[in-house]
């Protein structure tokens, strides 16, 4: 589905992002990993063609993304807040994101409808905008935006951070129901190993831009990764 | 203690995101405060002499009368321009000081700002002046120092009513009313106000009071932020009630109607957009100046065409030269989503056009000074629907502002929009309208010349596709830039 070659971007001289090959096929929970700085909302950010690659080039789905604007229709993603118009109420928004992928109003309250205990009463019909819900809150909305008129392909750049436990827990479920049942690829990026390792079928390490690691998630899995962060690698 | 915040706000002050701009514009911001300065200087010295030549043998008297009005009108500018203390203080709260010493720095701060250094380049000039012509030391520094209590008590009044809309639009309608009912010799304030301000110079003892009430007015602003000084209190967002409003009836325009009525509630539910408005509206009075004949110099007639593009395209020009900016906030989104380009900027076209036409039924009061002025409004308004709407959207496509939708800071211009692409933009805009009307006049007569901007104007809109796609071109080149450009915020 998401083909990577030769992949670099490079600001001034300074070296950010380096991925020779990488492939992830459809259907896969992709999980990306790295300190600070690794790399990974860089990648994230070239796959959706918000910035221009040094060298190489991202195919999704067969469309290079840097030439066709062909993959828009079945890729959605939700990176950071700029991906929120704010002063939209968290149902304006989603009708607006269903109206330019095509969906109706009832199509789109069908949808949203699956997902009232992961809002928790705090989002739907709370007289606020979305500049006004707390930073939390902001991310449930638009991790659902994003689900939103059958993509194929969903970024989430560290969906987790800023959530509460229960959420936490509900949204892993959601993601993992995404990949097994739905055949939809799934790309997420995290610091927290062990909600990860807990959804990703696969799971690839950056450091300093590079793929270290690229690992098929076993039991054995989280230990290996927490002993490489940890700077005492098993063997 | 102080040296530590004296330091913040110098670190504060040199690293601005408004000092980062090459050395070119450094220079011309740096020529444009000293022409400020230089001018208020000017005026300051030869206002006296001016007025006391052309309008009055007593110019205290004259200035003493008008003083209501600066006062007024300096209020109205601090509320847009004037940024308030207390907003960047945040950082401060959990440090080791005590909340006295916080919140007094913050309004110290505003002692020293620009908007009230500004008033002594007039202030000063005017009293030395005053001096030499002869008039007693004592009552001029009376008079000096209750002015300078005033501008003050302006200062700290902007910092009690920062974010309260309703006494900001009280303000302008009493400038209004008063000014409104001056010139039509209903009544006048002036006559109570002016013996007031005199009353400083005949008595120069008085001053204390104006000192006195700017000290009040202090202690004021201190002990209300001292009390609200709390995250959920005086330091809090203001939230708005969301309104849903689904705007089914914008449903006709089709595929259009799912960014117009986006755009609709940006610009209905945004500080930045509200104001914008707020300038277009006033932009309809901008021919009064004209039409009138109040200003000797605007009597050529092809000014009329001049004030015709601007009273009916307040709104073109200001909404339009910042799209796509409007969307800043959220331009990523916007790209990585199924946007047809060519529908986006139909319903900011459509927008433009809808607020042209209204303006122009609104203007329909200059026909009391003719049918001239009138014509003029109408034609500049085909001329702005035909071809400054293309022109501004254009224009637009290059300025990579972003724009803080929720703040009004900036909203009189910004450098980054000043560059020689919409300076030459100008030219067709306003210049062009000008000599096709002129053309016209002065072969024919007003009628011909009236016809041909309309001709124009209609031309320009057989354009309208062939523009589009140049537009969209842009968009996609200068995808990136743009995108790195929105996300350096200031």
């Amino acid at each position: 589905m998401i083909i990577t070659t030769n992949l670099s971007k490079k600001y001034n001289d300074n070296l950010v992002l380096n991925i020779d090959s990488l492939e992830i096929p459809k259907g896969q929970s992709f999980g990306l990993v790295g300190n600070n700085g690794a790399g990974k909302t860089t990648y994230f950010s070239l796959l959706l063609d918000l910035i221009q690659p040094t060298t190489g080039f991202i195919k999704n789905n067969d469309i290079q993304v840097d030439e066709s604007e062909n993959w828009k229709p079945f890729t959605s993603a939700f990176i950071d807040e700029t991906f929120l118009i704010g002063y939209l109420t968290a149902e304006e928004y989603f009708y607006f994101i269903g109206e330019l992928r095509g969906q109706n109003k009832s199509d789109v309250d069908a949808l949203i409808a699956q997902f009232e205990d992961f809002f928790h009463g705090e989002i739907l019909n709370q007289k606020k905008y979305l500049r006004d819900l707390s930073k939390g809150n902001q991310k449930k909305a638009g991790i659902v935006a994003a689900l939103i008129g059958n993509p194929e392909v969903i970024i989430l750049d560290e969906p987790f951070a800023n959530l509460d436990p229960t959420t936490q827990i509900r949204l892993k479920a959601i993601i993992k129901d995404l990949a097994e049942t739905k055949g939809i690829t799934v790309l997420i990026s995290s610091h927290d190993l062990l909600h990860v390792t807990d959804v990703c079928e696969r799971i690839v390490v950056l450091e300093k831009g590079e793929i270290v690691k690229d690992l098929k998630t076993s039991t054995e899995t989280l230990k290996e990764l927490e002993a490489h962060f940890s700077g005492s690698e098993a063997v | 203690m102080i040296k530590q915040f004296i330091r913040l706000e110098w670190k504060s002050f040199t690293r601005s995101a408004s000092f980062k701009v090459n050395l070119a514009l450094k220079i011309l911001m740096l020529l444009g405060a000293l022409f400020g300065i230089l001018y208020f200087l000017a005026l300051g010295v030869w206002a006296y002499f001016l007025i006391e030549k052309k309008i009055s043998p007593n110019p205290l008297g004259v200035i003493n009368r008008f003083l209501i009005f600066y006062l007024l009108a300096d209020l109205v500018m601090r509320y847009f321009l004037q940024k308030m203390p207390i907003l960047n203080i945040k950082p401060l709260l959990y440090l080791p000081l005590t909340k006295n010493q916080v919140v007094s720095f913050g309004i110290n701060k505003t002692i020293l700002s620009f908007f009230n250094i500004i008033h002594a380049f007039f202030f000063i000039p005017f009293s030395i002046v005053m001096l030499f012509k002869g008039h007693p030391f004592i009552n001029v520094l009376g008079w000096h120092v209750a002015i300078l209590g005033l501008i003050y008590c302006n200062n700290f009044i902007n910092i009690f009513v920062n974010n309260k809309d309703v006494i900001f639009y009280t303000v302008v309608g009493i400038i209004i009313v008063l000014g409104a009912s001056i010139y039509y010799d209903l009544f006048d304030v002036t006559v109570y106000t002016a013996p007031v301000f005199q009353a400083f110079y005949d008595m120069p003892y008085l001053a204390i009071t104006s000192i006195i009430l700017a000290f009040i007015l202090y202690k004021m602003a201190f002990n209300y932020f001292r009390k609200n000084f709390y995250l959920d209190a005086g330091l809090a967002k203001k939230v708005d009630i969301a309104q849903t409003d689904n705007m089914t009836w914008l449903d006709r325009f089709g595929s259009v109607s799912t960014f117009l009525k986006n755009d609709i509630k940006l610009i209905r539910r945004n500080k930045r957009s509200k104001t914008t408005v707020l300038m277009s509206v006033l932009f309809i009075f901008y021919g009064l100046l004209f039409f009138t004949g109040s200003i000797e110099a605007y009597d050529g007639p092809f000014w009329r065409v001049f004030a015709g593009i601007f009273v009916s395209g307040g709104f073109l020009f200001s909404f339009g030269q910042f799209v796509p900016s409007w969307d800043s906030s959220y331009y990523p989104l916007m790209m990585s989503q199924n946007i047809r380009y060519r529908e986006y900027l139909e319903s900011k076209w459509f927008l433009m056009v809808i607020a042209t036409i209204v303006t122009t039924l609104l203007a329909s009061f200059y026909l009391y000074f003719g049918w001239q002025a009138y014509a003029a409004v109408v034609v500049g308004a085909i001329y702005n629907i035909g071809v400054n709407s293309h022109i501004v959207l254009w224009g637009g496509a290059y300025i990579k502002t972003p724009i803080d939708l929720t703040s009004n800071k900036k909203a009189f211009g910004d450098k980054k929009a000043f560059n020689v692409k919409t300076l030459l933009l100008t030219i067709p805009k306003l210049l062009l309208p000008m000599v096709i009307y002129a053309l016209g006049h002065f072969l024919h007569g007003e009628v011909l010349g009236f016809l041909l901007v309309a001709v124009f104007g209609l031309i320009g809109f057989m354009f309208k596709n062939k523009v589009f796609e140049i537009i969209e071109k842009i968009y996609k080149t200068e995808k990136y830039k743009t995108l790195a450009a929105y996300k350096q915020k200031n």
